[in-house]
């Protein structure tokens, strides 16, 4: 007699996790089967995002930035200490503390909301039938009326410096380095690469970023990725854009890494090489013969605008299928798709996603670059704030950036908020929350913003649009 | 306890009032002084003011109907909410917000503060634009596209009526036809219009007017006088102060007829028409003659204002004895006035172009108005209204004789 729920979740990180527990509040019987395994050998739920991405990068950020500023800015604000040190067994310990305290939670959440949480392999049969192997045991076929596919992605691994567990590593083991290596080189200077080679960098390690698109963080407005070029190299991060790998090998001194810029054929000698190039959608395993699933060519199950696959009752969501690979995009995707199941209308507001990069000084924005508006044709204005010019920023000793918003000319609407500088990923909540509610230039603008506060930046750069800000030359 | 909303007192020439809409339903919590509905008369739109806040018992006269003074429209049920009080856009409670905008229906629509800002401006209601941001709001779009369009009543099928619909205009979009009754304002003005044609002997007489002396003087003391008055000195208190001195030596020009009788006015009170969304209407001036210019200007642009914004009174309305129109402001260079009865004359004021003049022997560009007046004849007789409107020209281009009174 097999098993029987209302809704099947394969994959516990944060859209999987999500969906299974809306499913539940819905009043459905759940199951959520995940087989994230640690690099000590345990299980735990919260996937990629909790266990190897989002949370132990965070927490290796603050640490590694507070260490830099004890070192580099502390005398300014008349702070004396010693020689300050750092000891990396201990930040990691912290860090491999939250990660297990935030799995615990979801496990703890899953339970509270009584969903039945399978730590094993899941395989999506035909039929709505899932495929559950446990840990240790033997396969059990579980009946579904809905099935959520929530598998994730896994990073691309390039030919010529193929992971080895020591030397060429992933995000993920860049993220678990129990020394700071002396020389770091980095593959890709996106989100991942740019964030884990800053953690490295402050805590000391000479870090150089190889990047083959010629423009540092293309798909981010030119004014953002501008200041951004000037304070990574500031901050020491030696940048080469341009430049595709040919190859690394690891030795005994290292890794020697090949690359070809527009000087020629280069090398590089590091201690460590993370290559973070990107992921991929990861289904390996996932999807019998029969299933019915479709991919596309690039590896992701192919989905409609309600999440739902080709096959009946069976949804996908999160990093395996279309779209920004954000862990928050995944969670309403999740939620989506559990209101769906329980009859309910629900929808995921595409354009109005944002994006984090936590980097410091940090990035955000939510909307279309400028030269994506320029080329939809739209007639637009904007208008910029420095932060070099907030009360707030001042204090803080964090005065590099901008907030930039662009309005469309016609009717004020708001397209976009891009932000670098301080609290950046806090900030742009209010441009999210602004844009849902379609708010033009003049919402803001009408809005009263607390003082002294970074948000006041989002306000009068909202002013500057329409060339009226008050605390800062037109 | 329950409180009967009654028709207010109608003004004395009124019998009846049409109820355009109501801004409330049953069920709606009101605010002391929110307006319930708007009842319209020939002449103005009036308000029904909630005499205390409660909830909106039960509306007992419909959308439309025809009511007289003292009808019971609705009853109110005094105090504070109940627990289920819905609004008017969706199912969330009424939002009372601090600040009343000029149309209390808007309080119980959510609107952002770029969207309150162009709805005061423009004196417009929320619930007459269609909203289609997040859950059907009203975004700052939806309020520019609806004042860029023709929203002087075109009512298609869904939207929300608007409050005060003028219902004349018809967008074709194709070869149909589109039947839009006439608001009781527009048919009043109609029956009036043809009305006077077949009870006044009516002729129109021009002249032309060099407005150079005027023009001089205006330029010469226009700062001095703002400044001293805190009021622009235009062109009408100039065109108002003639015909005043005008009508003084050609009384019959100032008189009704009633039956068989001239009924001479010994009061000079000039109206002078104002093109409001509603469709024209004279507000009344009483006693030019015995006012100033700062005076007629100061009293000119407040009661203009009233009477485009609604607030204008009957009274304010009724009882003129001449009447000053300037078809000039739209383009017109010359025209034939209609009058404005029981009165017996109204004066037509025109575009002012360059033309060329003879002054002397030379030929000179001058800045040059032609006026009409239209009389009914039945009293008037050529000679004064020929008269009476080369007294005026003289008078407006010879300025000091205004002040001479010659």
């Amino acid at each position: 007699m097999s098993r029987q729920f209302d809704v099947v979740v394969i994959g516990a990180g944060p859209g999987g996790y999500i969906a299974a527990i809306r499913a539940a509040q819905h009043g459905k019987t759940v199951a959520c089967i995940d087989e994230w395994k640690n690099k000590d050998g345990k299980n735990a739920f919260g996937g990629t995002c909790l266990n190897a991405g989002c949370i132990p990068s965070k927490a290796l950020l603050e640490s590694s930035e507070l260490y830099h500023r004890a070192r580099h800015e502390f005398k300014k604000h008349g702070i004396t200490t010693g020689d300050v040190g750092v000891d990396i067994a201990t930040m990691q310990k912290r860090r491999a503390s939250i990660v297990r305290q935030l799995t615990g939670g979801v496990a703890g959440l899953l339970k509270a909301n009584k969903v039945e949480g399978l730590v094993g392999h899941g395989k999506l049969l035909a039929g709505r039938k899932v495929e559950f192997t446990p840990v240790d045991g033997d396969a059990e076929v579980i009946d579904a009326d809905y099935v959520i596919l929530a598998t994730g992605s896994i990073p691309i691994e390039l030919p010529m410096a193929r992971f080895d567990d020591d030397n060429i590593v992933d995000s993920w083991g860049a993220l678990e380095f129990e020394a700071v290596p002396q020389r770091m080189g980095v593959v890709g200077a996106g989100v991942i690469g740019l964030e884990l080679g800053s953690v490295w960098a402050r805590l000391g390690s000479e870090v150089t970023v190889i990047e083959a698109m010629d423009d540092l963080l293309f798909m981010a407005d030119r004014d953002i990725a501008a200041v951004a070029a000037k304070d990574f190299k500031k901050q020491g991060l030696d940048i080469r854009l341009g430049a595709k790998l040919t190859g690394a090998v690891a030795g005994s001194g290292g890794v020697a890494v090949n690359f070809d810029d527009k000087d020629g054929a280069q090398t590089l000698e590091v201690d460590k090489l993370v290559v973070a190039v990107g992921r991929r959608p990861f289904t390996d395993g996932l999807l019998a013969e029969d299933a019915g699933i479709q991919l596309d060519d690039r590896g992701f199950i192919e989905v409609d605008d309600e999440c739902r696959t080709r096959v009946k009752g069976v949804f996908a969501i999160g990093d395996c299928v279309r779209g920004p690979m954000l862990a928050h995009k995944g969670s309403e995707e999740g939620v989506m798709a559990a209101d769906l199941i329980a009859g309910e209308t629900a929808e995921v507001n595409y354009n109005v996603i944002p994006s984090v990069i936590y980097t410091s000084p940090e990035i955000a924005w939510v909307g279309q670059t400028e030269d994506e508006v320029k080329a939809s044709g739209r007639a637009y204005k904007k208008g910029s704030f420095p932060f070099a010019a907030s009360g707030r920023a001042k204090a803080m000793e964090q005065t590099s950036g901008l907030v930039k918003v662009i309005a469309a000319s016609d009717d004020d609407e708001i397209l976009a908020v891009h932000i670098i500088g301080p609290m950046a990923g806090e900030l742009i909540a209010e441009a999210v929350l602004a844009m849902e509610f379609s708010a033009s230039t003049e919402d803001l603008q009408r809005t009263i913003h607390a003082h002294p506060s970074l948000a006041e930046a989002v306000h009068e750069a909202a002013l500057a649009v329409d060339k009226r800000a008050l605390n800062y030359p037109n | 306890m329950s409180i009967e909303i009654k028709v207010p007192q109608l003004p004395e020439s009124v019998s009846d009032a049409t109820l355009v809409n109501w801004h409330h339903k049953a069920g709606d919590t009101v605010a002391r002084d929110e307006n319930l509905v708007d009842l319209e008369t020939d002449k103005v739109v009036l308000e029904v003011p909630a005499p205390t806040a409660g909830v909106l018992q039960e509306i007992l006269i419909k959308d439309g109907a025809t009511v007289t003074a003292g009808e019971v429209l609705a009853l109110l049920n005094e105090g504070e909410a109940s627990s289920s009080s819905v609004s008017a856009k969706s199912g969330t409670p009424a939002v009372e917000t601090t600040q009343l905008p000029k149309n209390e229906a808007s309080v119980s629509v959510k609107t952002s503060p770029a969207v309150r800002r162009l709805l005061d401006e423009h004196d417009l209601d929320a619930t007459m634009v269609t909203g289609t941001g997040k859950d059907g709001r009203v975004t700052k779009a939806d309020v520019m596209s609806f004042l860029k369009s023709d929203h002087s009543g075109i009512v298609t099928p869904g939207d929300p009526a608007p409050a005060i619909a003028g219902g004349e205009h018809v967008v074709a979009l194709d070869r149909s036809e589109q039947r839009v009754p006439m608001t009781r304002l527009r048919a009043r003005i109609a029956e009036r219009l043809v009305a006077v044609q077949t009870s006044a002997a009516m002729l129109t007489t021009f002249n032309e007017v060099d407005l150079t002396e005027v023009m001089a003087l205006r330029r010469r003391y226009k700062e001095s006088f703002e400044k001293e008055h805190g009021v622009r000195l235009g062109f009408m208190s100039f065109f108002a102060k003639a015909v005043t001195e005008a009508l003084k030596k050609f009384p019959v020009v100032n008189a009704s007829v009633e039956g068989t009788d001239i009924i001479y006015h010994n009061y000079y009170d000039i109206g002078v028409a104002v093109s409001t969304e509603r469709g024209l209407m004279v507000p009344v001036l009483r006693d030019v003659d015995q006012m100033s210019f700062a005076q007629f200007e100061s009293e000119l642009g407040a009661i203009a204002k009233r009477a485009q914004d609604g607030s204008i009174g009957m009274e304010e309305l009724t009882g003129g004895t001449f009447t000053i129109t300037n078809g000039g402001v739209f383009g017109s260079m010359m025209s034939t006035p209609i009058l404005n009865q029981p009165q017996s004359a109204i004066l037509g004021m025109h575009t002012i172009q360059q033309r060329p003049m003879v002054v002397g022997d030379a030929i000179l560009a001058r800045p040059m108005m032609y006026v009409a007046l239209t009389y009914d004849h039945r009293i008037i007789d050529g000679k004064d209204s020929v008269q009476f409107l080369v007294t005026v020209k003289q008078l407006l281009e010879d300025p000091s004789r205004l002040l001479l009174q010659i």
